[in-house]
């Protein structure tokens, strides 16, 4: 057991109130004379709005306004910002303008039309329902491969052929030049199906006005308060930024979705400066399915080059991203940037090329969903692994052996600098937990009762990091507290204990003595919020940052009060000492006599608080290797998944418990991609067929087996704590894991071909195609 | 939700009395079906009237060669009554694994086959027995009852007061399940009765719950799991939606057909 807190797997501190109903969620929070707000949506992937009559809805009893797009319009405000920056080639990144509310064209089926406002949402609900909204249908395209076709219906004048952006990172010569001289090629065609984050809590949103200052407050279920507010303030309103407080109450899981400025927020701070009252909005899971934003939707073509021995040579990605309707805050940057940053995963190969398009569809926007780009980069790579050992008779394990990185640093072919990692052991360990040996045994009994088994095995490599930078401050508070105040947030993922710990180990103090302040502008400085793995690795380096500066001033006033020279004290579980006496001071006792300006040495200002802006932006590159076992019951395509074990490395663990909480959930949001979830529009029509959980098929309980989660720890020099990101590796790993096991399991059927989610329909029709040809 | 009214009568007679004098009114037993309806705003009656009170809808009894279901039996009740589980165990089996454990505690079989959603189990039941439905003024077949989608023999404003089962020789229950919504995608009941009759009702795959004569005709001569394993269903007609084509669901009434047969032993 280590020393201090760091490194224990500690019950998270916040279980308590989230597991007795006192966790607060926007949706629990009223406020005193609060009207309801409910957006009318478009019933039509693609149609002009010919004419909107809201004449009778506003006459309804309890309503108080109807917003249209020509209302924000004559408002000022601007459209919906995408800060996204993207290499492009041949032009730059199109972004047509988003607005809040849609303007003579509606885009995708739930894009926004009003907005009514009314006394109970019940009374906003049959005033949307009175709005009549004379649409004329234009032809539609949800797929991007088709949208990309010529003479695809057209979403945006200003990107032709529904181009956004071409993309291109990597050397060209050389990777052709290696595949012309490969002794082995294969090529992979792959779908990375669209899916839905679907956080247990909905979007929600509560706007105020206070007429007398002209300022903003919006209190949301969201990730990332800093820069929301920035582009409300800089884009939307034009306003300056301290004009608009955005905050957040508990938040019911996000994985990304909940990360961007939606144009709810806008319509709600609008109508809320309309009618000087506060405005709430809590959207249901519908509306989540129809009009937030949904993930992945990346396909194309992967190549992988390989020497007579296996050694891979080259890999190519040729890549179609599906944006939606819209550019979504971060949606470009996925599919481009942070794809590319993970492609080729643990492996040297010393030539790589990514090439991406984007295409306009219409559907709604996609972006980030937990690894953003990296579980798609990851994906690729290993079911090209996975051919490629097929293909050219190499045995899985050895193939990937033969290929792993095992020097460090190691520069990738696209830039990446990787400083460490224990990538063959995690291989070695993962394929002895497989039992491999014993497998043909349990195969043998599988199909004794006319199942396929099957093993899977495969790697994964994270990017941790998402924006550079962060902040961090630590106060001693009045009662004896001491707040952690954070520019990352939480939204479940556990750091009020686990920042504590770090805390509490720094200072010498129980962790209990700790509280958390994250997601409010008024009360944060700045911050780049959740997403990318981020918060341990560049929070927590802030928080460090903050406590060298807490201490750095601590020891100035306990030097004061001790009468020595601050060099002749020693820090140590809490107390300062001077050297070689018993004559000390506790922290705590310090930060109390920091109160009063008389204890203070000349000209400190009274109080004991830091904080520190962590300049860190380098990347952590958490990896491991994941086994599942599966079983196909052939007659119906259904799959069990019988086992699942994972060995991986997140660098020093602050809490072993919550990192493999994190783990846990990410894995369960990759099992549910490879196995159940997909969105589905309806071709033509452009209909959501998965708009409720009765057709967009979550992981229960019982689909998982219990997941077998190990650790090795090899600390990154990155940040001060050696870890490195957790929350997203997960969903990054376990897509191809599962995949290879059910190919496996299909292989003596005949079947080769099979993309995600791997439904008892898709695999039925899989088994049925091998067969009859 | 919209508005409506709120009734709870005591009697069917006193309910049907509500019905007819309102034909935009409805009778409500678990909600299972109609609150999420109505919820989503999908249905607007003017009067919802409970029948929750009404003590002549309720009890499970075994009387002879009968097994007789009132229609506010929930699904628990079935699945954990001794009279259901020792004559028709199949019966118990299929009320133990619809939906969930919240849907059972509270959906009716009443409700479900006044429903008669073609996701639903019981409807299957019902047919593959020949078990006969009571009314507040009738005795309907099964197989006179089973209209069509969501659709049925009851007039407006007739209650659904029982379901009499025959209790078989044998019986048994398969069903693939839609793996988002855990309703059946299809599923197939078979029974062999006393009167030696066979039937075969499959549920899920097609509009409305039906049975499979040739499947009835090939048990009857041989009552054994290979005797159904060749007989192909024609996917035409049947259901197609995003978890299951018609071809899928076709093929999937073999094997249930086939499973359920097993099953009954
Ligand atoms: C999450 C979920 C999962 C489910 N999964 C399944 C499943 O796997 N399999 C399955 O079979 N079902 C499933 N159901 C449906 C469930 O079994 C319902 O309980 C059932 O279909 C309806 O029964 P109820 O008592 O709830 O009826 P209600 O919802 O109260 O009524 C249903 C309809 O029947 C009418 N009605 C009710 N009682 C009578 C009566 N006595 N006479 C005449 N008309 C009447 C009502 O007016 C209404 O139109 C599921 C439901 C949910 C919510």
């Amino acid at each position: 057991m280590p020393e201090g807190f760091v490194g224990r797997g500690l019950r998270r501190v916040e279980d308590a109130r989230f597991l007795t109903g006192r966790g607060r969620y926007v949706a629990d929070l009223q406020e005193p004379g609060q009207l309801h707000g409910v957006v009318l949506r478009s019933p039509h992937a693609h149609a002009r709005i010919a004419a909107l009559d809201a004449e009778a809805a506003r006459a309804m009893p309890g309503v108080r306004a109807v917003l249209t797009g020509e209302d924000l319009a004559a408002e000022g405000l601007g459209p919906l910002p995408c800060p996204a920056t993207v290499q492009t080639v041949g032009g730059p990144l199109i972004i047509p303008p988003r607005h809040a509310l849609a303007r003579e064209r509606v885009r995708h089926v739930g894009e926004g039309v009003a907005f009514v406002v009314a006394d109970s949402a019940a009374a906003a609900r049959d005033a949307a329902e009175a709005i009549r909204v004379a649409y004329e249908p234009l032809p539609a395209v949800t797929e991007a491969p088709a949208a990309l076709v010529p003479g695809a219906p057209l979403l945006w004048e200003e990107a032709p052929g529904n181009l956004a952006f071409r993309f291109e990172k990597g050397d060209r010569a050389a990777t052709e030049a290696a595949f012309a001289d490969a002794a082995h090629v294969v090529a992979l065609d792959l779908v990375n199906q669209r899916v839905h984050a679907a956080p247990i809590e909905p979007r929600a949103a509560i706007a105020r006005h206070d007429p007398a200052t002209g300022g903003f407050d919006l209190l949301l279920a969201g990730q990332s308060v800093h820069n929301i507010r920035d582009q409300l303030a800089d884009a939307v309103f034009r306003l300056p930024r301290e004009r608009i407080r955005v905050h957040c109450p508990d938040v019911g899981g996000g994985f990304g979705l909940k990360n961007f400025l939606f144009p709810e927020y806008v319509m709600l701070l609008s109508a809320a400066r309309r009618l000087g009252r506060p405005v709430r909005w809590v959207a249901d899971h519908t509306e989540e399915f129809l009009a937030a934003v949904h993930g992945r939707a990346v396909q194309g073509r992967g190549r992988l080059a390989l020497d007579a021995e296996g050694r891979f040579l080259a890999l190519h990605a040729e890549m179609i991203a599906d944006l939606g309707a819209y550019c979504s805050p971060a949606g470009p940057a996925c599919p481009t940037n942070s794809f590319s940053t993970a492609v080729g995963g643990p492996y040297a190969i010393p030539a790589m090329l990514v090439e991406v398009r984007g295409a306009f569809t219409n559907t709604a926007p996609v972006d980030a969903y937990r690894g953003a780009g990296k579980p798609e980069a990851n994906y690729l790579t290993e079911r090209l692994v996975e051919e490629a050992a097929r293909r050219c008779g190499f045995d899985p394990v050895e193939l990937r052996r033969r290929n792993l990185v095992r020097h460090f640093p190691y520069r990738s072919a696209l830039g990446m600098m990787m400083d460490c990692g224990r990538f063959a052991e995690n291989l070695e360990e993962a394929a002895r937990l497989a039992d491999r040996p014993g497998f043909a045994a349990r195969r043998a009994e599988s199909e004794a009762r006319g199942r396929r088994r099957g093993l899977g095995l495969a790697c994964f490599l994270e990017t941790a990091r998402g924006a550079p930078q962060e902040w961090g401050g630590l106060r001693f508070e009045a009662d004896g507290t001491v707040s952690i105040l954070l520019g990352t947030q939480s939204n479940g993922q556990g750091h009020e204990t686990s920042f504590a710990q770090v805390a509490a180990d720094r200072l010498g103090l129980p962790v209990e003595r700790f509280r958390l302040v994250q997601a409010d502008t008024a009360a944060i400085p700045r911050g780049a919020g959740h997403g990318g793995a981020r918060s341990l690795h560049l929070g927590g380096g802030a928080l460090v940052l903050a406590a060298e500066a807490l201490l750095g001033k601590a020891r100035a006033i306990a030097a004061h009060l001790l009468q020595a020279a601050p060099s002749e004290l020693d820090f140590a579980a809490g107390r300062f000492t001077v050297r070689g006496t018993e004559r000390g001071v506790t922290l705590a006792a310090v930060a109390e006599a920091a109160r009063d300006p008389a204890s203070l040495p000349e000209g400190m200002a009274p109080g004991l608080a830091a904080e520190a802006l962590n300049p860190e932006d380098r990347v952590t590159f958490p990896a491991g290797c994941h086994v599942a076992e599966v079983e196909v019951d052939p007659e119906t395509g259904a799959i069990a998944l019988l086992r699942y074990q994972a060995v991986d490395d997140y660098g020093r663990l602050v809490n072993p418990l919550l990192t493999a909480g994190q783990v846990q959930g990410g894995v369960a949001q990759g099992i549910g991609q490879a196995l159940m979830e997909a969105v589905a529009y309806e071709a033509g029509s452009g209909q959501l067929l998965s708009a409720s959980f009765m057709d967009y098929c979550l992981p229960r309980a019982a689909d998982l087996p219990a997941l077998e989660i190990g650790f090795g720890e090899c600390p990154t020099a990155s940040n001060p704590l050696g870890v490195k990101g957790c929350g997203q590796a997960g969903a990054i790993a376990a897509p191809q894991a599962v995949m290879a096991a059910v190919l496996d399991a299909l292989a003596p059927l005949g079947v080769t071909a099979l993309d995600m989610p791997a439904t008892p329909l898709r695999v039925w029709q899989a088994i049925r195609t091998a067969r009859d040809g | 939700m919209y508005d409506f009214a709120y009734h709870k009568p005591g009697s069917v007679a006193d309910a049907v009395k509500l019905l007819t004098a309102d034909p935009e009114a409805r009778p409500i037993s678990g909600g299972q079906t109609l609150l999420p309806a109505l919820k989503h705003r999908l249905n607007r009656p003017t009067a919802l009237v409970d029948l929750s009170g009404i003590a002549e809808l309720k009890g499970i009894r075994k009387e002879g060669d009968t097994l007789t279901i009132g229609a506010l039996a929930r699904h628990v009740d079935v699945a954990e009554s001794a009279e259901v589980t020792s004559a028709i165990p199949a019966l118990a089996r299929m009320a133990a694994n619809i939906g969930d454990i919240q849907v059972r505690n509270r959906g009716t079989i009443g409700g479900s086959v006044a429903n008669n959603d073609p996701a639903a189990d019981y409807p299957a039941a019902v047919l593959g027995l020949g078990a006969t439905i009571v009314t507040d003024r009738r005795r309907i077949a099964a197989d006179d009852f089973f209209q069509g989608m969501f659709t049925t023999a009851l007039e407006p404003g007739e209650l659904l007061v029982a379901i009499e089962f025959p209790i078989p020789e044998k019986a048994g229950y398969a069903k693939m399940r839609n793996p988002a919504s855990r309703y059946v995608m299809t599923g197939a009941f078979v029974a062999r009765l006393r009167s030696g009759e066979v039937r075969v009702a499959i549920n899920g795959a097609g509009p409305c719950v039906f049975r499979q004569a040739e499947m009835e005709k090939a048990l009857s001569a041989n009552w054994s799991p290979e005797a159904v394993a060749n007989i192909r269903q024609s996917p035409e007609g049947l259901n197609s939606d995003i978890h299951g084509s018609a071809e899928y669901r076709a093929h999937l009434v073999t094997v249930m057909a086939k499973r359920a047969v097993a099953e009954a032993g």
